[in-house]
């Protein structure tokens, strides 16, 4: 890239557009300063209706006092001021502490499924590095759980954790007679270890697949140098592998922290419409808050609250990621 | 690969982690696909029972069931229509709109990106219900049946893998040097020319990637699904929860519908898989 401005740059970068004199290249300017926006057209209205329209109507709609009485014509709901607010964040009374308890859930979740993804993602990725026999096998086998419908592969953890019937219990149980006597894992505490293994079970291959292309983009000459050093195995993996990926990781744990927190189609698919308290993520929360009890002001006051902590997160996080690090065209 | 290079050959202990931590994780991932695949195969009986690792007898009885039990055919032909139509138009659109940000300066594109990019983040429960709303207020003033419709749906899902899709196409088209379509549009095609003459057919692993992605998010999405369709249009997503609310909880046949839903996404996502892997570190991951 040259030093000029990035405009120019860009558009002029084959040698022949930036020699050519001006007047000779009107008509195509002209052409040109209107396509972009045509192209880029159907995806901006399609943006507009299914994001950002309903994004500006989910943040009036928490302003309302929206019950069923008034889904026919919402704007027909009377206005509540803050009170959709007020009733989410008051944490002694029970719409307020079960929001919390849900938020609380959901923090602990994402944290320890994005990390263990995370581990086990790069782990297999760079253990899969070397070509060896059976290694493109492996890299199929590992792809499948992401591959799989949710509902499919869900569905078929829910089968596991059956009391009775069940695959887990008959192996804790059963088999290996660790437990006194089967346990419940889709009700009661147990529930956030169902789920957790299942999000984990689920998500790693993402991070795998992320690791992988990252680790393709490494130049083979850096570990040629450091093995010339006389750095190991162990030691290139730490001083180079890991080093390169920060970049990748940047995005990646970004992107799996949100979908974490954000994740309905696992809780749902595996608890149903209510989810036992130990496993209650917001998601499912706030869908039960607004279509069990049809109260669709405070269910769409909560989910700006929601969108609020996640915007700040990653406002906060990409701050302090990016600081120090030099843009990415210097 | 790069480390195959190295001229010091890595040392033992670098073997048997490997050798350990492969083959527990090969275990992890394929112990719900074993219990997919032998508990279809196994009588009613075998399933409502103590769970056993072999079926008492091997029976496809429950792939014929699953088409009766409910209407698997019709969900299955529903899924196929919105996830096909999804992704055609994700797709096109997503082309369209990467190749504008990729090769051409206007004002607003950085806002463009960075909004799009942000969508990314909304929890899918914050514009559920407006969109529900819109769609049914859509429905009554228009009469243009969007809630319920498979219309509707479409319109959805291709929206939800629309942001990743311009984001990895963009960096995909970006890696495609631009003397090439210079050279087109000095050969006198029009920028649509050189967009399908030149730059696609150079993209089409990340295009491919791009696919598979909208494919998939559209096949398995339940939310949406579970609020916006009806018995007409239900998808597999939601059908498939018909099996377990009838008095008897049929498992053997969930895990044979299980495996017929799964069979078109895996074995195509495998087949393209490479093109995955190429389109990420061309596109994505830079």
């Amino acid at each position: 890239m040259t030093t000029t401005a990035p405009a120019e740059a860009a558009v002029g970068e084959a040698p022949s557009g930036a020699a050519k004199p001006g007047p000779r290249r009107r008509p195509g300017r002209i052409r040109r300063i209107g396509l972009p926006y045509l192209l880029l057209l159907p995806a901006l209205l399609l943006e507009l209706l299914v994001h950002l329209v309903p994004m500006v109507i989910g943040i009036v709609m928490s302003f309302k006092e929206l019950t069923q009485f008034y889904i026919r014509d919402w704007g027909a709901a009377p206005w509540s001021g803050l009170d959709n607010y007020k009733v989410s964040v008051d944490f002694d009374a029970p719409v307020g502490e079960a929001l919390l308890h849900s938020f609380l859930v959901t923090v602990a979740f994402t944290l320890l499924s994005v990390g263990l993804c995370w581990l086990i993602g790069t782990a297999a990725a760079v253990y899969l590095q070397d070509n060896f026999r059976g290694r493109g096998l492996l890299r199929a086998l590992f792809l499948i759980p992401y591959a799989l419908p949710v509902y499919a592969a869900v569905i078929t953890w829910v089968f596991m954790f059956q009391h009775d019937n069940g695959l887990v219990n008959h192996v804790l149980h059963d088999q290996l007679h660790l437990t006194d006597k089967p346990s419940f894992w889709l009700i009661g505490d147990n529930s956030f270890w169902a789920l957790l293994t299942v999000s984990v079970w689920k998500g790693w291959p993402f991070a795998f697949l992320i690791v992988m292309a990252g680790l393709q983009n490494i130049p083979g000459e850096l570990y040629e140098a450091a093995a010339l050093d006389g750095a190991g195995m162990w030691q290139q993996i730490r001083r180079i592998t890991l080093p390169s990926l920060r970049p990748v990781n940047q995005v990646l744990l970004l992107v799996l922290f949100l979908w974490t927190f954000n994740d309905f189609n696992t809780p749902f698919v595996l608890f149903g419409r209510s989810a036992p308290a130990a496993a209650d993520l917001i998601s499912v929360h706030i869908y039960q808050a607004s279509f069990v009890t049809w109260n669709f002001g405070t269910g769409s006051a909560m989910s700006v609250l929601l969108l609020l902590f996640l915007l700040v997160v990653t406002g906060a996080y990409l701050l302090l990621t990016s600081r120090g690090r030099k843009p990415a065209h210097g | 690969m790069a480390s195959t290079n190295s001229p010091m050959a890595p040392p033992r202990s670098f073997f048997w982690s490997r050798r350990i931590f492969l083959t527990l994780l090969t275990g992890f991932v394929l112990l719900p696909v074993y219990v997919m695949v032998s508990s279809s195969l196994k009588p009613l009986a075998d399933v409502t029972g103590e769970f056993h690792w072999l079926p008492s007898e091997v029976t496809i009885r429950p792939y014929i069931d699953i088409w009766s039990t409910i209407p698997l055919a019709r969900y299955f032909v529903n899924s196929l229509i919105v996830a096909g139509a999804a992704t055609v138009c994700s797709v096109v659109i997503a082309v369209f709109a990467a190749y504008a940000v990729s090769r051409y300066e206007f004002h607003g594109k950085r806002v463009f990106t960075v909004t799009v990019l942000s969508t990314q983040m909304f929890p899918g429960i914050l514009f559920l219900l407006p969109l529900f709303l819109i769609y049914v207020n859509i429905g009554n003033a228009t009469g243009i049946a969007l809630f319920g419709s498979r219309g509707g749906l479409i319109l959805t899902y291709l929206t939800f893998s629309l942001p990743f899709s311009i984001w990895m196409l963009i960096g995909y088209f970006d890696s495609v040097p631009r003397d090439l379509d210079e050279a087109a549009l000095v050969d006198g095609c029009g920028p649509l020319g050189a967009l399908f003459r030149v730059v696609v057919p150079a993209a089409i692993p990340g295009i491919v990637a791009v696919a598979v992605y909208a494919f998939m998010t559209a096949w398995g999405e339940v939310l949406f699904a579970s609020v916006m369709t009806n018995d007409a249009t239900r998808t597999l997503a939601v059908g498939l929860q018909g099996y377990s609310t009838l008095n008897n909880v049929y498992w053997n046949q969930i895990m044979a519908a299980s495996l017929v839903v799964s069979v078109p996404v895996v074995a195509g996502f495998l087949l393209l898989q490479r093109y995955l892997v190429a389109g990420l570190t061309a596109g994505a991951v830079k």
